[in-house]
């Protein structure tokens, strides 16, 4: 029997409907994005069952990592006409008694958490590489001969009015650390805090009350 | 001085005819750069925004003696001591050093469901119910109300109760910070009034150390 001779297929593929479905995607993920922050430390943060979202803007965040270090951050506030991260900047430079230049100050204003002693900030601002600059990320000082924690959180509190806290700690952190924060916050007249969280659903239900 | 565009007319007379393209257009440089960008935003959107659990701590008073401090009864009190190896020890009552003899026992207990929830849960009976029934109801439909309104009906009812437990956390230098969030997590789970942050004092610290391990 002759064999049957396929008919030569041309080798293009209608690309169209995989273009659509990426444009699709494409389009998806650009508009829902919202950029992963960087972080100064990595911070496995606790479970609850609290459903409350945190705030996008007037929230300055104090961030606990596991060995203790305490790193500082705060946002520009709603929209860019308010300039609270430069402002801060100018408060706590005349605070110690440096002085930034225009550029390190915009410059700030578009970098996210630190933590590190006032005089190495400006280091930190013109650190030339990534890697330098987390070199610098020590920790906030908060002895109480030089709290500068407490300032940053007294300045902040003065230029954005209403900013809450937020208090992003590791579950492994010591609690004695978090108290220590929470303590001068208190002092400060922050008596409400935000603790980040995780989501993790557990409900009690009627039936499994106890008898 | 115009000038005049002569027409130049084909060799053979005939309108010249546009060469005749594919219609087909190569998307695979198209199709590339797409990949790419969706990869991009793939792995850089944060898709869960975080939670946050708000927490109000009583104000600091300097004078420790104020008389505006409200008067705990005692066979309410509930006090959870947090302490190293994530382990839980609960007693009712207070703890005075001034009466060595009366110190409650401290009680071993944990994180997990039989743990300390299911003793919150029993000792908090009637404000839980309460609060589920209502719960069910609109889950079932049987009450509709505004998401709102039902949050602040809760809230009533938790400022109502005056039978259920007042529940003072405490833990000590070894609790990790994950003690904590747990502990205040079953508070909201189980529906608890109230409850406060508090430090240890010496004696309960005292107990903690002889309590069993």
């Amino acid at each position: 029997m002759p064999k049957i001779k396929q008919p030569a297929r041309s080798p293009h593929i209608d690309m169209t409907p995989m273009v659509d479905l990426f444009s699709l995607l494409l389009t998806f993920f650009m508009l829902t994005t919202s950029f992963r922050p960087q972080e100064a430390a990595p911070i496995e943060t606790p479970s609850s069952v609290s459903e409350k979202q945190a705030p996008d803007n007037d929230i300055m965040t104090i961030y606990i990592a596991k060995d203790g270090k305490v790193f500082f951050n705060i946002d520009n506030g709603k929209d860019t006409s308010t300039h609270f991260r430069e402002k801060l900047l100018q408060k706590m430079g005349e605070q110690y008694k440096l002085t930034y230049t225009p550029k390190e100050l915009d410059k700030f204003s578009k970098m996210a958490g630190f933590g590190m002693p006032i005089k190495n900030l400006k280091d930190w601002i013109n650190a030339a590489d990534p890697k330098e600059r987390d070199k610098l990320q020590e920790g906030i000082p908060m002895d109480s001969t030089d709290n500068q924690l407490a300032w940053w959180v007294r300045m902040a509190r003065l230029t954005n009015l209403s900013a809450e806290v937020a208090i992003k700690g590791d579950a492994e952190t010591d609690y004695t650390a978090v108290k220590k924060i929470m303590d001068l916050l208190q002092e400060n007249k922050v008596n409400k805090f935000n603790l980040v969280t995780n989501l993790q659903k557990d409900e009690v239900n009627l039936k499994d009350m106890p008898k | 001085m115009g000038e005049i565009i002569v027409e130049e007319k084909g060799k053979k007379g005939g309108k010249r005819k546009a060469k005749k393209h594919s219609t087909r257009i190569d998307m695979t440089p198209m199709v590339d750069l797409m990949c790419l960008l969706i990869t991009f935003f793939m792995l850089t959107t944060a898709f869960s925004k975080p939670k946050v659990m708000v927490i109000t701590m009583p104000e600091k008073t300097d004078n420790p003696d104020d008389k505006d401090r409200p008067e705990i009864p005692k066979n309410r009190t509930l006090n959870i001591l947090l302490t190293e190896g994530h382990k839980v020890y609960y007693y009712i009552g207070i703890a005075d050093p001034k009466k060595p003899a009366e110190l409650p026992q401290l009680v071993k207990t944990d994180f997990s469901k039989d743990g300390i929830r299911k003793l919150l849960l029993i000792k908090n009976k009637d404000l839980f119910t309460k609060i589920a029934e209502y719960r069910d109801k609109r889950i079932t439909g049987k009450t509709v109300v505004a998401d709102t309104t039902a949050d602040s009906a809760i809230k009533q009812m938790k400022k109502d109760d005056k039978h259920g437990p007042i529940i003072l956390i405490k833990a000590d230098e070894n609790a990790k910070y994950k003690d904590m969030v747990d502990i205040i997590d079953e508070m909201a789970i189980c529906n608890i009034a109230s409850y406060a942050v508090v430090d240890p004092t010496p004696t309960e610290l005292e107990m903690l150390k002889n309590a069993p391990k």
